[in-house]
């Protein structure tokens, strides 16, 4: 049993994961009608941000020892990040430490302006191209950016550590009344909170701003909310920016989870895709529904007990459910009629 | 003889009767128009008959053979071809090529896994396409890109190529719809000839006035999703019931 | 000839003719010369040109024909190979019985999964065909089957390879001297080479890529076949308006399915053939990026066109394989002719797209050919070809017009 509830609790942070990248995957198909295979890039680019925080926070100065010395007699090189110089030892230590949350502050600009650009300079001309074509040119996109990443990162998983304060595990097993310990890592908690808030910003967002409206109506009936003297088409641009933060957002905070790769993108990405299928096209709740259940569903596959009865049920779980679901439920768990029926 | 059948069809969508409880008989070798108000249920009947929707209630019978529950292309092959409001042709491909797929479709049923055979070679489906074009007098478009030609000729070529198919009835939904007087009046006459030399049935939605008095033997009056009145051109201009629904607004000013 | 029109056997002549005398045409720089490198005329190289211009050519009579974008068609050249070691694991290095099952294999899934997959259109096709390449990935890889059968089926990461002890019931299964036969063809190895000297050329003709390139020519030309039949034009025609195809008569499922069903097969003989040069079969030829590679060569080359996935393999490969080779060092002597500040920096502002850049710079092409020259290369040679051909029709018009001028002059 708590095994059970362990592997639930490790689906939830892939599953926050998946719903982010779907959720803004299906503003981006809901608002502009585009299908981005560069999505995952941008998921990429946010741990990225994390792995690019952590590095200018350590930029060091240094300094020759004036008691210490190095096994040839020369005085030791002593490396200070100027943020220690700065700051002095304590809070410099500090602001390194956090350098994951930190980076936070540098990936919502930076993903907003990826994203407008984006939109702005490639996404704007492929409106009126079939989805084919939008495919393909996002998805040349996918390996520009990833290449890219993979010149000034290297090919390597670069580890970013969270905060020291959440390395511990929290141990569910007293609070749930069991015997044993069921420790689960703070940071998971961390990052399954963090993606609830953003998640329920971008909903409020919607529900409650006239923006969110305007998106929604537009989402609904583009040409009807156009006709109405509203420049959706710069809201839209908008949308795209936020979406690509949300994806980004959803980077930054897994980097300590998963070391960030060049091809973390694009694994990440044929998950969302499959996520944002089984949620229904076009379906904002069906995406983080459906993000949630295929994490989870993948989690729990990978139980020891599953696997001894299928083995390597985890690596095929997620296909197979999407599979069946398209078959018995074309337009997915919660997709609208009318998306994308041609 | 009744060709068509229509009884006691009804559609409902959501809240909405689209369809109340409609009765029709097409005649054989007559051309019958429905007519009615934006919203009375043309459309809907129109796909109930070619198999985009299956009514809730009632039968549709052609030819003796239930439609119902058939697929789009089933239908056609029993004998039902239609024309869209808008033309729907294959744009990508050229006029002559547009021409020949009817033909074979005619000639090999649904489907023919003929992968080997060259279409050089088919020189009944050639042939046949060529009459048909000269027929419309479509045959120096021959080698033309078809999405590029004028609306009017857009619309012969999709007549051409559901008369290529020999119907018995041919559906018409709006043929006129958005285009210039001078293109309507072609598409009537070409309508009229067709109707002299040929044995088929025409059905026809029209919003169009002149196009339904002109061609039109049995006009159906639709509102509201039922048939209001069923009669001859020369009477269904003078009845009061229609012209409350449909020509009211006439009465008005 | 063959029952195709003149300008199609032109098509076909010419590339028969490219085929056959690759093994000189692609080797232009004499041996041991500076530009030896940019040679392509080695056996591996050429193989791999023939071989996935078979993948494009196939994927091509789906995607280029009817639209439908599959990204899972790398699963087939995977299940080809598969298919084609396990014939040589158990029957015979003879490729025929390996090349007929890899055929069969393929056309057995793509039948499954096209049946499937092709209830939906669109988007959901290229997804669903994503996820079931994707699961088969998976599947290979961690060797399901084989862990369920007992016996390794795919052999996982490994990938599957011959042994020794393999029954080969009509082959031997050791060579006298004690290792693995070799693949043949009745007998004819495939790896058996054939050089030829001539002045400072060194021209190697390889057996195994002439069973390639023939195998190549024989699809190409049932390409072309399909192309130019009633069936090739059912295809363009669930392309251009699925709608009309109801409507008038044709029931669109069959014809899709069974081009499918085609292309699936020219990535299982594509796969078969692959491993018939080198006999291994691993699960990387099946993942996704895989079959984002087929998709590349053939709207690079010219999706819809009958050369241009051929071109679009043999370009993607021949500058895959050049642009690996290309260092720091041969860049520097590429512009050595330059000031040593400006040397210094071309090269660095070549480098990330050389060498193990090249992904980036093939992106690069990419995007650029879809935005545009959605066409490929076909359209650009075309465009180029146009460019003069209208220069050619304006003096001709120019000549009628003042013909057209005389005449009332002459009256």
């Amino acid at each position: 049993m708590d095994a059970i509830i362990l592997q639930f609790l490790n689906g939830l942070d892939k599953g926050s994961a998946y719903a982010l990248i779907a959720l803004g995957l299906t503003l981006i198909f809901g608002t502009l009608g585009v299908v981005n295979f560069a999505h995952g890039a941008l998921f990429m680019i946010g741990a990225f941000c994390s792995v690019t925080v952590q590095r200018i926070l350590t930029l060091s100065t240094e300094t020759l020892s004036e008691t210490q010395k190095d096994f040839l007699g020369n005085p030791l090189k002593i490396k200070t990040p100027y943020v220690e110089s700065w700051f002095g030892p304590e809070v410099g230590a500090a602001i390194i430490d956090w350098s994951v949350p930190l980076a936070i502050l540098l990936a919502i600009p930076v993903m907003l302006i990826v994203g407008f650009v984006m939109e702005r300079g490639l996404i704007k001309h492929f409106y009126k191209r079939p989805h084919a074509d939008q495919i393909l040119v996002t998805f040349g996109l996918a390996i520009v950016l990833q290449e890219v990443i993979k010149y000034f990162y290297g090919a390597n998983p670069i580890p970013t550590p969270a905060p020291a304060a959440f390395v511990g595990s929290f141990d569910f097993g007293p609070l749930l009344g069991l015997d044993t310990s069921l420790a689960y890592p703070y940071w998971r908690l961390v990052y399954f909170a963090f993606s609830a808030v953003i998640i329920g910003a971008v909903f409020a967002f919607l529900q409650f701003t006239t923006f969110g409206m305007v998106v929604r109506a537009g989402m609904a009936d583009r040409e009807t909310v156009g006709l109405l003297g509203i420049d959706i088409d710069r809201r839209f641009t908008i949308m795209f920016g936020i979406a690509a933060a949300v994806a980004g957002l959803a980077g930054v905070m897994y980097a300590p989870i998963n070391s960030p790769n060049y091809h973390m993108g694009m694994d990440f990405l044929v998950l969302s895709f499959v996520v944002v299928v089984v949620g229904g096209m076009g379906s904002l709740p069906g995406a983080v529904l459906a993000g949630f259940m295929l994490g989870i569903l993948e989690s729990l596959a990978s139980m020891n007990e599953v696997k001894n009865i299928l083995p390597g049920i985890d690596q095929i779980i997620i296909y197979v459910v999407a599979i069946v679901i398209l078959l018995t439920r074309p337009r997915g768990l919660m997709g609208r009629k009318g998306v994308m029926e041609e | 003889m009744a060709i068509l059948e229509v009884k006691n069809v009804g559609k409902r969508f959501g809240g909405l009767q689209a369809l109340g409880d409609v009765n029709l008989n097409v005649e054989e070798n007559s051309c019958h128009a429905i007519i009615g108000p934006n919203g009375a249920g043309k459309s809907t009947l129109l796909n109930c008959l070619v198999g985009k929707l299956i009514p809730d209630t009632g039968s549709v019978m052609f030819d003796g053979q239930s439609v119902l529950g058939r697929k789009p292309y089933e239908i056609n092959q029993m004998g039902i071809s239609r024309v869209f409001q808008t033309p729907e042709i294959f744009g990508d491909l050229t006029v002559m090529e547009n021409m020949m797929i009817p033909c074979f479709a005619k000639r090999d049923g649904s489907f023919r896994m003929h992968a080997l055979e060259s279409i050089a070679h088919e020189k009944d489906i050639v042939g046949k396409a060529e009459h048909m074009l000269e027929e419309m007098k479509l045959i120096d478009k021959r080698d033309m890109h078809s999405a590029s030609m004028s609306r009017g000729d857009k619309r012969r070529l999709e007549i051409a190529m559901c008369l290529a198919q020999d119907p018995r009835l041919l559906l018409l939904d709006e043929p006129t719809a958005g285009m210039a007087r001078a293109d309507t009046n072609n598409t009537i006459d070409l309508l009229k000839q067709i109707k002299e030399e040929r044995d088929i049935t025409i059905a026809i939605i029209e919003h169009d006035m002149h196009v339904v008095f002109s061609l039109a033997e049995r006009i159906t009056v639709l509102a509201q999703g039922t048939p209001l009145v069923e009669d001859t051109p020369d009477n269904i201009k003078g009845h009061p019931k229609v012209r409350e629904a449909y020509l009211g607004e006439t009465q008005a000013a | 000839m063959f029952g195709l029109k003149k300008h199609d056997s032109r098509l076909f002549i010419v590339v028969a003719v490219l085929a056959l005398a690759a093994p000189f045409l692609l080797n232009p720089f004499p041996d041991g010369s500076a530009m030896a490198q940019f040679n392509a005329g080695y056996p591996d190289l050429m193989q791999r040109f023939v071989i996935f211009g078979i993948f494009a050519i196939g994927f091509n009579l789906l995607f280029g024909l009817t639209g439908y974008l599959s990204f899972g068609h790398a699963a087939f050249l995977g299940l080809g190979s598969y298919g084609a070691v396990w014939m040589f694991k158990l029957l015979s290095m003879n490729i025929i019985p390996a090349i007929v099952l890899s055929v069969i294999v393929a056309g057995v899934f793509a039948l499954i999964i096209g049946y499937i997959s092709l209830r939906r259109s669109g988007i959901y096709f290229s997804i669903l065909t994503l996820a079931f390449a994707q699961m088969m990935f998976a599947i290979a890889y961690s060797d399901l089957i084989g862990r369920f059968v007992g016996t390794p089926i795919t052999n996982g990461e490994t990938g599957l390879q011959l042994a020794l002890d393999d029954p080969r019931v009509l082959g031997i299964s050791a060579t006298p001297d004690g290792s693995i036969p070799l693949t043949n063809l009745f007998g004819l190895e495939m790896r058996s080479v054939f050089n030829l000297e001539v002045g400072g050329w060194l021209f190697t003709f390889s057996f195994g890529y002439y069973v390639c390139a023939v195998v190549m020519l024989l699809s190409f030309y049932v390409a072309i076949r399909i192309f130019r039949s009633p069936f090739g034009l059912m295809l363009r025609a669930v392309k251009s308006n699925q709608q009309r195809m109801n409507y008038t008569g044709l029931n669109t499922r069959p014809y899709t399915l069974a081009v499918f069903v085609i292309s699936g097969m020219y990535a299982g003989l594509a796969g078969g053939l692959m491993a018939s040069m080198d006999p291994l079969a691993g699960a990387e030829r099946m993942q996704w990026t895989a079959s984002g590679e087929v998709v590349l060569m053939t709207i690079l080359g010219g999706a819809g066109t009958l050369i241009g996935p051929v071109l679009g393999a043999g370009f993607i490969k021949y500058f895959e394989n050049i642009f690996a080779k290309i260092n720091d060092n041969v860049l520097h002597s590429w512009f050595a002719f330059m000031p040593d500040g400006l040397e210094d920096l071309m090269v660095t502002i070549v480098h990330p797209f050389v060498g193990k850049g090249w992904h980036l710079t093939l992106g690069i092409m990419f995007m650029l050919v879809v935005i545009f020259l959605p066409g490929g290369l076909v359209e650009g040679g075309q465009r180029i070809g146009r460019l003069f051909r209208r220069r050619d029709d304006k003096a001709t018009s120019v000549e009628s017009d003042a013909a057209e001028q005389r005449k009332p002059a002459a009256e």
